[in-house]
């Protein structure tokens, strides 16, 4: 029926159009397979054995503590709808232009304020820290919204192991820059390499995840493989994707969106339904999955984490820092 | 040239039907006939489609007077009505999905966005001022406004810009789209400058030139 798009949740009611097509799926197991030769299987214990069938499965274990009750969004609308535009500026550009990208191997380049600097295969970074899933809201800044079941780390576990020193005041993130894979990056629309950071007790919330993987499953290239930030209090621009630098600063570092729009775009962008971007309003935002009738809900302050993350900005004008 | 006949019976139902597609793609998809579907977010692939279509269809419309200059084809002028009550419709339903399923009826919403949203000022100001012209498209209505009609007429002109500034405004980054938008009707409006440039400077408009046609 047109009007009903079914609950996430609800298998009964699974549709075929929501049914990843066969040449989708056999295309994203090839890639994972391939990521899993190249030696994403030293991972440690975390990633599972590479079976065939389900190669891309990763071992985790739900987080209750930071998971929402609510139904997540259905695999489909997460993988088929987002921003990357580093594949184009058209939601579904990423899904159908990321296919040439190579997740693996990857390696993370840890530098600035610092004791243990270097560069780090994923599977290094990753070893020791058990896999969790997260079930968080995730709003976008264009005031739509879904209902997403990372898998990843607390950021904070993987900074510790760095050392920071005193004077890592900010983190920084940088995304790989490779244009032949990623055609988005051959257009100025952003300036390129994308850019985020966080103020370092931001960044060692518990909130803030390294995700790795999606559904149980690794991180489709769409949706950031293999490594991207999740912040779940702010705009989803922040949730920097295919993280490829880790740089402990002292100063605020640029970001990619701020320094596109300044007016528009702040370094902190944390939600806030009362403090309006200056061309729509974000008291509202739309739920992916509702179907075209009644899918907007009211958006929540800092995205409905308000009770875990407003101790950090206790006393500022969330109107001069948005 | 085409027959009067040929126009009225062939061309014109055929551009009706042309012109309908884009909507019925809609329908289509809102019904999944075929494995088809909007994506992830319906309410926005329908606004957005329409919005584009509609803007289309006013660069469509605003055309037909310089093709036919450009391939001397008089009976061109015929369509444009069609073309331009079109334009209207998708227009309207563009509006129309805005404020049924993108704001679900919110008026709280909905004034202050009209009110406050630069860009949304200027979608609806073009909205109210494209609404005369599509009410004044009738037979009646053109040998009742007489001369006037064509001044009516004129402000498809400010209707298109506005509404291109308006697609311009809500783009987040990329605005190659809009620019394209922009340099066609650029082309189009530019075309009529020069014509009447043409006709006001006495040093060009020679004896030899056939006289213009009334222009619109």
């Amino acid at each position: 029926m047109l009007i009903r798009r079914s609950r996430p949740g609800d298998s009964a009611a699974i549709r075929p159009s929501e049914i990843t097509p066969e040449s989708v799926y056999l295309n994203r197991r090839r890639l994972l397979q391939a990521a899993l030769a190249v030696g994403v299987a030293g991972l440690g214990g975390a990633w599972a054995e590479p079976a065939p069938a389900e190669a891309a499965a990763l071992e985790y274990k739900r987080n209750d503590k930071y998971s929402l009750s609510e139904a997540p969004n259905s695999y489909e609308d997460i993988t088929s709808y987002n921003n990357y535009y580093e594949f184009g500026v058209d939601k579904g550009a990423p899904a159908a232009n990321s296919g040439r990208f190579k997740p693996a191997p990857w390696s993370v380049a840890v530098s600035g304020e610092c004791e243990d600097k270097g560069t780090f295969a994923l599977e290094d970074l990753l070893k020791g820290h058990a896999l969790e899933e997260r079930i968080y809201r995730l709003r976008c800044v264009e005031a739509w919204s879904m209902v997403i079941p990372w898998i990843g780390v607390p950021l904070a576990d993987v900074l510790k192991r760095f050392k920071p020193t005193s004077k890592a005041k900010y983190v920084a993130f940088k995304t790989v820059m490779r244009p032949a894979e990623m055609p988005g990056q051959r257009y100025p629309v952003l300036e390129w390499p994308y850019v985020e950071g966080l103020r370092i007790d931001e960044a060692t919330h518990p909130l803030a995840i390294l995700a790795v993987g999606l559904y149980g499953k690794t991180l489709p290239n769409q949706n950031g493989a293999p490594l991207r930030l999740i912040t779940p209090w702010k705009y989803g621009f922040k949730g920097i994707k295919s993280i490829v630098e880790i740089r402990f600063t002292e100063r605020q570092p640029p970001t990619s969106w701020n320094i596109s729009a300044p007016h528009e775009y702040g370094f902190y962008a944390n939600v806030n339904p009362n403090v309006d971007h200056p061309r729509w309003s974000q008291a509202r935002e739309r739920r992916i999955g509702r179907g075209l009738f009644d899918s907007r809900v009211q958006t929540l302050m800092f995205n409905g984490y308000e009770k875990e993350v407003a101790g950090l900005y206790k006393g500022m004008d969330l109107k001069k820092f948005y | 040239m085409p027959s009067a006949t040929v126009v009225r019976r062939v061309f014109k139902p055929a551009l009706f039907v042309l012109c309908l597609l884009p909507l019925a793609s809609l329908v289509w998809r809102a019904f999944e006939i075929g494995g088809t579907n909007l994506g992830a977010n319906p309410v926005e692939k329908i606004q957005d489609t329409l919005g584009q279509w509609g803007l289309r269809m006013l660069l469509i419309t605003l055309a037909v007077t310089p093709l036919r200059d450009w391939f001397n084809a008089p009976w061109l002028i015929q369509l444009r009505r069609m073309l331009g009550v079109f334009a209207y419709c998708y227009v309207l339903l563009h509006f129309l999905t805005w404020l049924i399923l993108d704001q679900d009826l919110y008026w709280a919403g909905i004034v202050p966005d009209i009110a406050r949203r630069p860009f949304i000022t200027i979608g609806f100001l073009a909205l109210l001022l494209l609404t005369p012209l599509a009410i004044t498209s009738t037979n009646g209505m053109m040998r009742r406004l007489g001369r006037r009609w064509k001044t009516l007429h004129r402000l498809i002109y400010v209707i298109v810009l506005l509404g291109i500034w308006h697609y311009y405004w809500q783009v987040k980054a990329d605005v190659r789209e809009p620019l394209i938008y922009l340099a066609v009707a650029l082309v189009l409006l530019g075309w009529r400058l020069w014509k009447v440039r043409r006709r006001l400077l006495p040093l060009h408009g020679s004896a030899d030139r056939p006289k213009l046609r009334e222009e619109t």
